[in-house]
């Protein structure tokens, strides 16, 4: 079947039932978005699908309809997304590893929340588990990312 | 406390492990040093000075960091120390874990290991914690834990730094027949001001390093220093924000097989009967190999992908042996319930006479409680898992671990190797919180590889098996009794804890060959070394005979005893009608340190004026790992149930490396601490853990979430720990605010059971 991959066309070879967390990480070499429970529980493997942030965990790759974003194709012309900027900025990650999902689940919410309220990021935000703790910075971080995306358009 | 000679008759566990090492290796191990594990394996134009420093003709300034790195920023701190001798920019070093090496023992882990007090500075302690040392030396101990990295290396590091930069002066001054002392340093190059002529590191690097090193190089005093003491951006963040493949999970290997484990349900249980034919015939199924190691009995599933894998684990259908331990939760309590009328406790403090002061007490002035924690997990982000190689007679070996020697030496013995045909290479890891001490993960991958024609694989574990295979925070069961005099204050206190002991546990794991004789001072860390003065104060730790694998769960005794102390002084507060900030700068006088701490953080949180109806706060204090640490946690009532809402840290670590990892540390351990406070416990049912996945082991969100406020202090004259420190107090001061709201008090964990949170 053919994905659409960080804006590359790329063939595969999978079971359809196959999660595209797998397919993504073990066929198509996109090992960015993170296996952390595999029921959609704790959102490390986020990405977008036509925009939209889903759990890849348990989305069967057969049901993929739509160009596919990791955390590896978020940055866009060799410059970092404006929640990235910030993440960096306000020294977010400790561990690092649910990162990935955390950063997609925040860059989903600013497309479609331009200055989100603090109930718009629990909203958005509480799918995603950080065992590190880095909840007081990720906040911080999507306020100072909502000004940065306002001040580049 | 207790005297060199009691000491002796009690040969603690790690004495019995000193003996042990010394015997098999020696005891010249301890004042020799190790030789340059770099040294065989430069790049063309590379030169090395000493274990963690390499400098390429390029400039390429290389600092080994030979810590795991797992969230609390150790590669930046290390990293800094070197930057700071060497007078180079933090952001110009590469940064690496480097190999496993005897050369990386980490001292600093096991100093405290003995059983003195952290305040205790008697020439006995100081003796034993110069042994100490030298037992992580003889064993080559290179491990990450105990909260020791910065400790351990903030002599050797900035040392490394320090003799790189006097050796590339050195080299300078003959290469431009020029005194050294009128050479300068910065940026990575060395100036000759007076001829205006210069020579960058890289330049000199390959004659610098044929050079003497000096052997005691003079180091910066701490107000010339640029990077410590001031926070530094993080070595890995770019990576982490990125999605770069720096974890064991991101390996990718040429022609890479993947792979999973199923492993007994119950712990040591062989298999009875296995049916393996359904999981053989499923797609992209390579094969089912058996596994045994010290971790006990299961299949290793070697597919074509990590979901084949994972199906196949699914279809195996196996029968298990009985376990070696009570089959469930209430049985297993019982255990250690009744261990603590035990007459074999080990009283790791005891001051006064504690008989004699509860023998006449009027019963109106008793205070008694019985506590309980559970078994928790780890529960990193990122589940175990690591990627194993077996070619030529050589096994390469990736994965996040938190002691390569330690993982080198048992995979070595399970493929019949020679050591020096193992090569461990440690990525960054998906969190630690003390789970990746252990080495079963490494293990069934380098079984797995014998299997594979010399494909390498990368074998994961599912989120069950990491929750359900862990080496767990034990449960631990108190008992406690307290005296109160006339002004409220406590006379007597006399606390009995038992818990299967870590120590035993990890042994039987990690040094199969040493016997867990002698006492485990874990049972009582954080309750019997605690700075309050109590005239009559024993503290006795028994051994719980219950063999599930137990190991470090981030602040390991600590977790529990922090609970318990701090809970139990509260109780002995209000039943002496006593403020508890009060109660505590009366009992822990003789020490300023402990005392400016709890000033500290009640003054932060306004301890003491008017809440709104409906909220409420509670304190506890611990020293855990050479760091004071008071947490003051304010709760509110809501109609959907009870709120945490904002945390104040006070922390006296001695010095501030990196107060921006720091006080990033000090939120992390009050988090890991609330969250298991909160809603986390593992459970036993026919054997087995009971829970699976998040859904029924979670942890706290970004919406559960308090604010936190933090302080950091420099007052006490000996460096402290900061990795797990803010862990203990968490729970003690959450169940205190609790009880301040509610009246209701809570002895056993999680308080989720007994009241709601949202």
């Amino acid at each position: 079947m053919r994905l659409i991959v960080d804006g590359k066309p790329t063939e595969i070879d999978a079971d359809p039932d196959m999660p595209l967390l797998w397919t993504l990480r073990d066929l198509a070499g996109k090992t960015g978005p993170k296996f952390g429970c595999g029921v959609a529980m704790c959102g490390a493997c986020t990405v977008h699908v036509d925009g939209m942030p889903v759990r890849s965990c348990v989305l069967p790759v057969g049901n993929v309809d739509g160009e596919i974003v990791t955390i590896e194709g978020l940055a866009q012309g060799g410059k970092l997304h404006p929640v990235q900027q910030a993440w960096l900025e306000e020294q977010v990650a400790q561990c690092g590893y649910c990162q990935a999902g955390q950063i997609m689940s925040a860059a989903a919410l600013l497309d479609q929340v331009a200055d989100p309220t603090d109930d718009d990021i629990d909203a958005a935000m509480s799918g995603n588990l950080c065992r590190c703790g880095t909840y007081p910075k990720i906040r911080a971080a999507i306020r100072k990312a909502a000004a940065l995306k306002t001040a580049r358009i | 406390m207790a005297s060199l000679g009691k000491i002796t008759r009690r040969a603690l566990l790690f004495g019995a492990a000193a003996v042990a090492g010394g015997a098999a290796f020696g005891y010249w191990y301890v004042a020799t040093p190790y030789s340059n594990p770099l040294e065989g394996d430069l790049a063309e134009g590379e030169a090395t000075f000493n274990p963690y420093v390499k400098i390429a003709t390029d400039n390429t300034i290389t600092v080994i960091a030979p810590r795991a790195e797992m969230g609390q920023g150790i590669s930046t701190t290390l990293a800094a120390m070197v930057a700071e001798e060497l007078d180079v920019p933090l952001e110009g070093l590469k940064v690496e874990h480097g190999p496993a090496s005897w050369a990386y023992y980490n001292a600093a882990m096991i100093e405290e290991g003995g059983p003195f007090a952290f305040y205790d500075e008697s020439v006995t302690a100081e003796i034993m914690r110069s042994v100490m040392g030298g037992v992580s030396k003889i064993f080559g101990l290179q491990g990450t834990g105990g909260s020791a990295s910065t400790r351990d290396g903030f002599i050797k590091m900035r040392q490394a730094g320090a003799a790189a930069r006097l050796m590339l002066v050195a080299a300078a001054a003959t290469r431009l027949q020029v005194p050294a002392a009128e050479l300068e340093t910065a940026g990575a190059a060395i100036l000759h001001k007076a001829s205006g002529r210069s020579l960058t590191y890289g330049e000199v690097a390959i004659d610098a390093a044929k050079l003497s090193p000096p052997s005691d190089p003079p180091l910066k005093p701490k107000s010339d220093w640029t990077l410590l003491g001031k926070p530094q951006k993080r070595v890995d963040m770019l990576a982490k924000v990125t999605g770069a493949p720096i974890f064991g999970m991101d390996m990718v290997l040429p022609d890479m097989l993947f792979g999973t484990v199923k492993l007994s349900p119950r712990f040591w249980a062989k298999p009875l009967k296995a049916d393996l034919s359904k999981a053989e015939k499923m797609p992209g199924m390579i094969k089912i190999v058996p596994l045994a190691t010290n971790y006990g009995h299961g299949f290793g599933i070697i597919a074509k992908n990590t979901w084949a894998a994972f199906k196949a684990a699914d279809a195996i259908e196996a029968e298990w042996d009985v376990p070696e331990y009570p089959l469930d939760t209430a049985a297993i309590a019982k255990v250690l319930t009744d261990a603590l009328s035990s007459p074999d406790g080990s009283a790791m403090r005891d001051d006064g006479d504690v008989d004699v002061a509860f023998a006449d007490a009027p019963a109106e002035k008793l205070v008694e409680a019985e506590y309980w924690v559970p078994y928790l997990a780890h529960a990193a982000m990122e589940p175990m898992n690591a990627t194993a190689r077996l070619k030529d007679g050589v096994l390469d070996l990736w994965a996040g671990n938190q002691a390569p020697t330690i993982t080198r030496r048992l995979c070595a013995t399970a493929l019949q190797l020679d050591e020096v045909k193992v090569n461990i290479h440690t990525p960054s890891l998906g969190g630690g919180f003390g789970r990746r001490v252990e080495a079963d993960f490494s293990l069934c991958a380098a079984l797995m590889a014998k299997e594979t024609d010399g494909r390498p694989i990368k074998v994961v574990w599912t989120r069950e098996q990491d929750l359900r295979q862990d080496a767990y925070r034990p449960a631990a069961a108190g008992k406690f009794q307290a005296r109160l005099g006339d002004d409220g204050l406590p006379v007597a206190l006399d606390m009995k804890v038992s818990s299967p002991s870590v120590i035993a546990s990890t042994l039987r794991r990690l040094f199969p060959s040493i016997p867990p004789l002698g006492p485990d001072k874990t049972i009582v860390d954080g309750a019997y070394n605690q700075p309050y003065t109590i005239a009559n104060y024993r503290v006795t730790g028994i051994a719980a005979p219950v063999t599930i694998p137990v190991g470090s769960w981030r602040s390991v005794g600590n977790s529990f005893n922090g609970f318990f102390h701090e809970c139990f002084m509260d109780e002995i507060a209000a039943a002496g009608k006593t403020d508890p900030v009060e109660l505590r700068k009366k009992l822990m006088a003789v020490y300023p340190a402990a005392v400016t701490v709890v000033e500290k953080v009640a003054a932060m949180a306004k301890w003491g004026e008017a809440l709104p109806a409906g909220k409420a706060k509670g304190i506890a204090f611990t020293l855990s790992f050479g760091s004071w640490v008071g947490e003051v946690v304010q709760v509110a009532q809501t109609p959907s149930g009870i709120r945490i809402e904002k945390v104040w840290i006070a922390a006296d670590v001695g010095t501030a490396l990196d107060p921006g990892i720091i006080e990033a540390q000090l939120i992390s351990g009050a988090i890991y601490g609330l969250s298991a406070a909160v809603g986390q416990e593992i459970t036993f049912a026919n054997g087995a853990v009971e829970q699976s996945n998040f859904h029924d082991f979670d942890a706290m969100r970004i919406h559960q979430c308090p604010e936190f406020e933090v302080a950091i202090i420099e007052n006490f004259h000996k460096m402290g720990g900061v990795g797990e420190i803010g862990t203990p107090p968490a729970a003690p001061a959450l169940a205190n605010a609790i009880f301040a709201l509610t009246g209701k008090r809570i002895r056993s964990l999680p308080l989720g059971k007994e009241v709601a949170f949202v």
